[in-house]
């Protein structure tokens, strides 16, 4: 199937093209990077983690958004994601891919990458991150790719694959659970040492992703033949509108825990997050942008005739994204390091080669969600009418 | 492959006392053959189940004993001086009152005990969150105690920067093999004795392990006028323990149950001005 990304419009190739740039001058950014070492950065001694493993706690989460099409599909025979299962199932490898760069380029050592597995240590959470990262762009690759060949040649898929799609339907959670155990089970960070942060990533993971899903599905029907169905769309905004609403909630419980309890160490993050400590404030109108286009974009949401309207729901959706990739993208890494273990703040922003370096990622990211885009709708196109079970 | 009959005799010897000893012989070597050997076979070497420190903070007066302290800690050791605080590497270093013993500061506080310089370094814990953080092992506890760093295997995710309380440690986010702009290097006098680092790795003071293998004290303990007290903890006849049996000490975070083991006499306010009663 793979030909079938191989023949496209002019302005597929002229997509292809941009990203291939971007890609490009990441990629001289890193090889820069991997020579003189991570002082390029803006990270410091009191904030070693950034933007790099900001964009990867995120991807995790829009990896694992992809079982909200799979769930109720295979689940509860939710007809109307049929179609566009595959989206999100190609949308988490890509996502996933992601992750694994980000991790890559973060890494001091990134030649020494295969010691996690030369010495597997599971008291190690990231030990177990690898592994359900891995397992799961596996089963999503397998399972998207099965099924879509089995549509292409009209027929059913294989039996064997059914129990991976019900594995991967409770591996989804898995990936972002383990992904917030790296943080909330930190002695110390008392922005991360909280029992409410894998419930967070997970209601913030289905609202980003769904809302990603719609977006790429209005921009699919727009410049394909392949029309994801309004009906998808419409429940998927839904789904949206739901989690938003649960992870602002969640943000709140966090809020109130840390002011009432009124103990210094957990209200400092969030005092430099939205008010700076004294001088140091660089994170306030991020902080701030982010929480108006989450109060913003769930006042639209409420409303069924905005959702109903694909524009504003799209306007809406981005309103999402935006908000959830500054929160966890970028807030909640450095709301950890900041202050530091001595009560003292040492501010983080990244550099101009950090910031290509992520953004030559995210074009490889979405180079491989082009890629694998391409060929499940050119296969729809082409058996466009035929219904098949799965 | 050629084997001499010397060895020959060895291995049919091993043999034949595995072949009547039975399980005994393997049972051993399975435990023990493959690990790492952890502390020293010279016989010179110090012992010890769990090493510590006190820090006397009534006998680190001078700015000069400090100085001494942490500069013999940083020349022996080849910690690189890059000369911006972003990218410090730090082993031993200090901090005042309130950024040592976070929320034990309050305002009615001396200034002399405010700004007190504390010296910091890893505190070795009992129960170690960046030993428990580290996907490859890299960081480890000794027997004796310490906290370890393999330099080779360390794959520079800064996971235990991440996990450590106490800010104990430090990456290497450029070569420390280098040199600065001006040609100057990052390690000014390199000490043959001890390994420099490479780019990308973790690391953060030993207890001066190559040092308790030739059975010497940790550097800055030499260095310190009497001020810091190195022994095993484990031990109840040990000088550290008559210490902390008898005076008053504090710890950093201990709330966190990592278990520190460096304790804090923070002494009184020689200087103090106690207001006179009317």
């Amino acid at each position: 199937m793979l030909e079938k990304a191989l023949s496209g419009s002019k302005k597929y190739w002229t997509w292809i093209f941009i990203l291939l740039v971007f890609i490009g001058i990441g990629t001289v950014n890193y090889l820069r990077q991997f020579q003189t070492g991570l002082t390029i950065t803006g990270l410091s001694r009191d904030v070693s983690w950034g933007l790099y493993i900001g964009q990867f706690t995120f991807l995790v989460g829009v990896a694992a958004s992809g079982v909200m099409l799979v769930l109720p599909y295979y689940l509860h025979n939710f007809k109307q994601f049929a179609k566009i299962t595959i989206l999100g199932e190609f949308l988490a490898v890509s996502a996933v891919t992601m992750c694994m760069l980000f991790i890559f380029v973060d890494m001091g050592q990134p030649m020494r990458i295969m010691n996690v597995l030369l010495y597997p240590t599971p008291n190690s959470v990231m030990f177990w991150d690898a592994f359900v990262l891995s397992g799961y762009l596996a089963l999503n690759i397998i399972v998207g790719w099965v099924v879509l060949g089995s549509e292409k040649n009209g027929i059913a898929p294989p039996k064997w694959v059914k129990p991976l799609i019900y594995l991967s339907i409770a591996w989804a959670p898995s990936i972002h659970t383990v992904t917030a155990f790296l943080y909330s089970g930190l002695p110390g960070r008392h922005f991360w040492l909280s029992a409410i942060m894998a419930a967070r990533f997970l209601a913030s993971a289905f609202a980003a992703g769904p809302a990603l899903l719609i977006i790429l599905a209005l921009i699919i029907r727009k410049f394909t033949k392949f029309d994801p169905g309004k009906e998808a769309v419409q429940t998927l905004g839904k789904i949206v509108t739901y989690f938003m609403i649960t992870n602002v909630f969640f943000f709140g419980l966090e809020f109130f825990t840390a002011f009432y309890s009124n103990i210094p160490g957990h209200m400092h993050p969030f005092q430099y997050l939205f008010a700076g400590i004294g001088e140091y404030n660089k994170l306030v109108p991020l902080m701030w942008t982010s929480v108006i286009l989450a109060i913003a974009s769930i006042a639209l949401l409420i409303f069924p005739a905005v959702r109903r309207n694909e524009s504003t729901l799209a306007i809406a959706c981005a309103m999402v994204f935006i908000s959830l990739w500054i929160d966890k993208g970028f807030g909640l890494i450095i709301g950890g390091f900041v202050p530091n273990m001595f009560e003292t703040v040492t501010e983080y922003w990244p550099t101009m080669p950090e910031a290509l370096i992520t953004i030559g990622v995210w074009a490889v990211g979405l180079l491989v969600l082009t890629i694998l885009y391409k060929i499940a709708i050119t296969v729809r196109e082409e058996t466009a009418g035929v219904e098949i079970e799965h | 492959m050629s084997m001499n009959r010397r060895e020959f005799l060895k291995i049919a010897g091993v043999s034949t006392i595995a072949g009547l000893g039975g399980t005994a012989v393997f049972s051993h070597l399975g435990k023990n053959s493959l690990e790492a050997v952890q502390t020293s076979p010279n016989t010179d070497a110090l012992t010890g189940k769990q090493w510590g420190m006190v820090i006397d903070m009534d006998k680190l007066k001078s700015e000069e004993t400090i100085k001494k302290v942490t500069e013999a800690c940083h020349r022996i050791h080849n910690v690189p001086d890059f000369g911006n605080p972003k990218d410090e590497v730090k082993w031993i270093w200090t901090e005042t009152f309130e950024h040592s013993f976070p929320g034990q500061e309050h305002k009615y506080m001396s200034e002399d005990m405010m700004h007190k310089p504390f010296l910091l370094l890893c505190n070795h814990c009992t129960d170690p969150a960046c030993v428990r953080v580290c996907p490859t092992k890299a960081t480890f506890k000794r027997k004796d105690g310490i906290v370890m760093q393999d330099m080779h295997r360390c794959i520079g995710c800064r996971f235990c920067m991440a996990a450590c309380p106490f800010g104990a440690r430090s990456f290497n986010y450029r070569d420390p093999r280098g040199k600065d702009a001006n040609g100057n290097p990052f390690i000014k006098e390199e000490n043959k004795e001890y390994p420099t680092r490479m780019i990308g790795v973790v690391e953060k003071c030993t207890f001066c392990v190559e040092r308790i293998e030739k059975g010497l004290k940790p550097a800055c303990v030499e260095e310190s006028n009497g001020a810091l007290v190195f022994g095993d903890i484990d031990d109840p006849a040990s000088e550290i323990r008559r210490i902390l049996n008898s005076q008053y000490t504090i710890r950093r975070k201990p709330e966190l149950g990592t278990g520190p083991n460096i304790y804090y006499i923070i002494g009184g306010n020689d200087y103090a001005v106690v207001p006179e009663i009317r």
